[in-house]
């Protein structure tokens, strides 16, 4: 068995396919494609922060300092219309004459002092998610509300400590239960099973398919069929092999983002990274790794039990792609408000994993479920080795 | 010595499988099972080289896997030495060298590496396999391409490290299925030279081939395989004598008319 492990990870070793799943993409692809898409967030956030929407105001004398905040404001520019009607308005920013139209009443009246409620109407295009225009009304609405509130009830006599008093009588002071730690881990630990989880399955597809429906392909499988080592031997060997380079992947992952985290974190002076390790103990990180070692079995033997069913490298790849999909359901299902790690989810495969490293990251994990998370993924796992291994054994899988 | 009795094998057919005409005809092909092998023996002494002769999908192929241990016959019986190699698969595995034209080598690992590879599998100490590599690379002429990789080899470097894989752990029986069809005539004449060689080390050889010369060259008894049935099992003289001018093409063809009948 160790020669069959160890000759699969010198073949494979010099394979750059492998080196380049197993190496290259988590060390330096991955990196380099979530830096970009950072760059390019930042830089269009940026860009459409800079803008400058052209405005008009219908009855701007009605709320003579609500205009001059609108002015004096960076991101707008006034431009003049002859228009007043709310359809003809719209038309004309569906035209792309102007960004906004605010619509200010003609019998709204700054000064009153009748207690009456005024309707604005503002128009713009509220479909893109990031609706800056909305929330620079929403600001400039805000301080003008407030200094019409204040003015009002100066008028009645209301000033000082007062105003808070009547405006806010009751102000909410939020303490939370939850450490640091629990909140960092609600908002990360399931992103990190979805990132760690299709590392494993990655690492272990590749050399899987090289090593079963590639040594058909070959023509070698015969040759070591009648070696004089049992069949079992020859399949845990190769079981191990794809076990190794799918643990490898998560692990040189790991490594890799934490010294990229680190590198970013120290020059942009921001220690990102020891901020979460401080938050993640040494023995949690082992934990989550440790977990990741049954997981990665059950991928091993049913990747290795499809790839020595399969004719050819080919074939074995038609017969994985639409598996790897079935990687994500479980883990999308662990990253869905509401589900919780519980005696059910617990006995869900990949699900509770998933939400096993969200629960450790947050330091609220439940000793009870985790071993009942890793009997039952060890269960599983023990199944599926048993089924590649019985499965190597016959004649029709192995000359199909 | 090896002995073959009556062996037989049959494979399931997939479920919804269409036959073709060719194979409609064929009395081997029963409900949901072919029979590849219905029938088959002979036997080989020590310096014999046997010929395997038989028309395409005759079960040389699966006869000789069968020999090989790769297959489980469904009946009969394989006595290499006395031994029962059906009983004792991983033992008889050390007494068996396999080899064919379509036997492939590991691509990333150089020719030491491939060879070695088997050596260790057949549980040879690295000072013993070190020593036996040297002895087959000098006799085989690799020295000079050792440490190339497979990938990069030609067809003829690739052949003589696939026959020193074969033989590395000094198999009492050699077994080769087609070993020179699709090769070019210098990659053929290796493989003869290597057959030679065995048979005058007296080491038993069973290869099956559709080459007539070579039958002709090397062996000492024919075995014809049709339909799944020995046909024929004699010496190379008896198997001429099946055609009045000692033509070993008509003394095929006459056995195989022979069974058709």
């Amino acid at each position: 068995m160790w020669q069959v492990y160890l000759k699969e990870l010198l073949e494979l070793s010099r394979d750059r396919k492998t080196l380049m799943f197993v190496i290259l993409l988590p060390v330096l692809i991955f990196p380099v494609i979530f830096g970009l898409l950072g760059l390019v967030a930042a830089n269009v956030t940026a860009s459409a922060q800079a803008e400058e929407h052209k405005y008009v105001i219908i009855n701007a004398d009605k709320a003579p300092a609500f205009a001059e905040q609108l002015f004096y404001h960076k991101n707008f520019k006034q431009v003049s219309t002859d228009l007043a009607e709310p359809e003809a308005l719209r038309q004309a920013i569906r035209d792309g004459q102007f960004d906004l139209a605010v619509i200010i009443p003609a019998d709204f009246a700054a000064g009153s002092t009748e207690l009456a409620q005024s309707q604005w109407t503002v128009i713009y295009n509220t479909a893109p998610v990031l609706d800056l225009i909305g929330n620079y009304l929403k600001d400039l609405v805000k301080d003008y509300s407030r200094q019409l509130q204040l003015a009002r009830l100066e008028a009645v006599g209301v000033t000082g400590k007062q105003v808070d008093a009547v405006l806010e009588p009751v102000q909410i002071n939020k303490v939370s239960s939850a450490e640091n730690r629990e909140n960092l881990g609600e908002k990360l630990g399931g992103w990190i099973a979805y990132l760690l989880v299709p590392l494993c399955f990655m690492g272990c597809s590749y050399p899987a398919i090289d090593i079963a429906a590639g040594e058909k392909e070959r023509g070698t499988l015969e040759t070591l069929l009648i070696c004089p080592i049992s069949r079992t031997s020859l399949v845990l060997g190769k079981f191990l092999t794809v076990l190794t380079t799918g643990l490898a992947t998560a692990l040189i992952t790991v490594l890799s983002f934490g010294g990229w985290g680190y590198l970013i974190g120290s020059l942009a002076g921001v220690d990102v990274v020891a901020k979460a390790m401080s938050a993640l103990g040494f023995g949690d990180l082992m934990l989550i790794l440790a977990m990741l070692i049954p997981l990665t079995m059950i991928f091993a033997s049913a990747l290795l039990s499809l790839s020595i069913y399969a004719r050819s490298f080919k074939e074995a790849q038609n017969y994985i792609g639409p598996m790897s999909i079935l990687v994500f359901v479980p883990l999308a299902l662990a990253l869905l408000p509401g589900v919780e790690l519980n005696w059910k989810t617990a006995l869900i495969p990949m699900t509770n994993i998933s939400l096993c490293i969200k629960e450790l990251v947050k330091g609220t994990i439940d000793m009870g479920i985790l071993t009942l998370v890793i009997a039952s993924t060890v269960v599983l796992a023990g199944v599926l080795i048993a089924f590649c291994v019985n499965w190597f054994q016959r004649e029709k899988v192995l000359f199909r | 010595m090896i002995e073959i009795r009556q062996l037989a094998k049959a494979f399931a057919l997939e479920k919804g499988q269409k036959l073709s005409e060719a194979e409609l005809q064929d009395v081997r092909y029963t409900g949901r099972s072919f029979c590849s092998v219905r029938d088959v023996s002979f036997n080989c002494n020590n310096g014999e080289v046997i010929g395997l002769l038989g028309p395409n999908g005759a079960g040389k192929t699966t006869t000789l896997r069968m020999l090989s241990t790769a297959l489980k016959p469904d009946a009969g019986t394989i006595l290499l030495d006395g031994k029962d190699i059906l009983r004792e698969p991983v033992l008889a595995r050390r007494s068996i060298g396999f080899l064919s034209s379509n036997t492939g080598l590991y691509g990333r690992l150089t020719a030491f590496e491939n060879v070695a590879y088997f050596a260790r599998l057949h549980g040879m100490t690295e000072v013993a396999l070190r020593q036996r590599i040297d002895e087959l690379f000098t006799l085989l002429d690799m020295h000079s391409f050792a440490s190339r990789r497979a990938e990069l080899m030609s067809s003829g470097m690739k052949q003589k490290t696939a026959i020193a894989r074969a033989v590395v752990h000094s198999p009492a029986l050699v077994v080769l299925d087609e070993p020179t069809t699709g090769l070019d005539i210098m990659t053929t004449q290796t493989v003869l030279d290597f057959i030679h060689s065995l048979k005058v080390a007296g080491t038993p050889v069973i290869f099956s081939t559709h080459h007539l010369d070579e039958v002709s060259s090397l062996c000492d008894r024919v075995v014809v395989i049709n339909q799944g049935i020995s046909a024929f099992n004699g010496s190379l003289a008896a198997f001429r004598q099946l055609s009045a001018d000692g033509d070993l093409r008509q003394a095929f063809m006459s056995v195989i008319k022979q069974e058709s009948v």
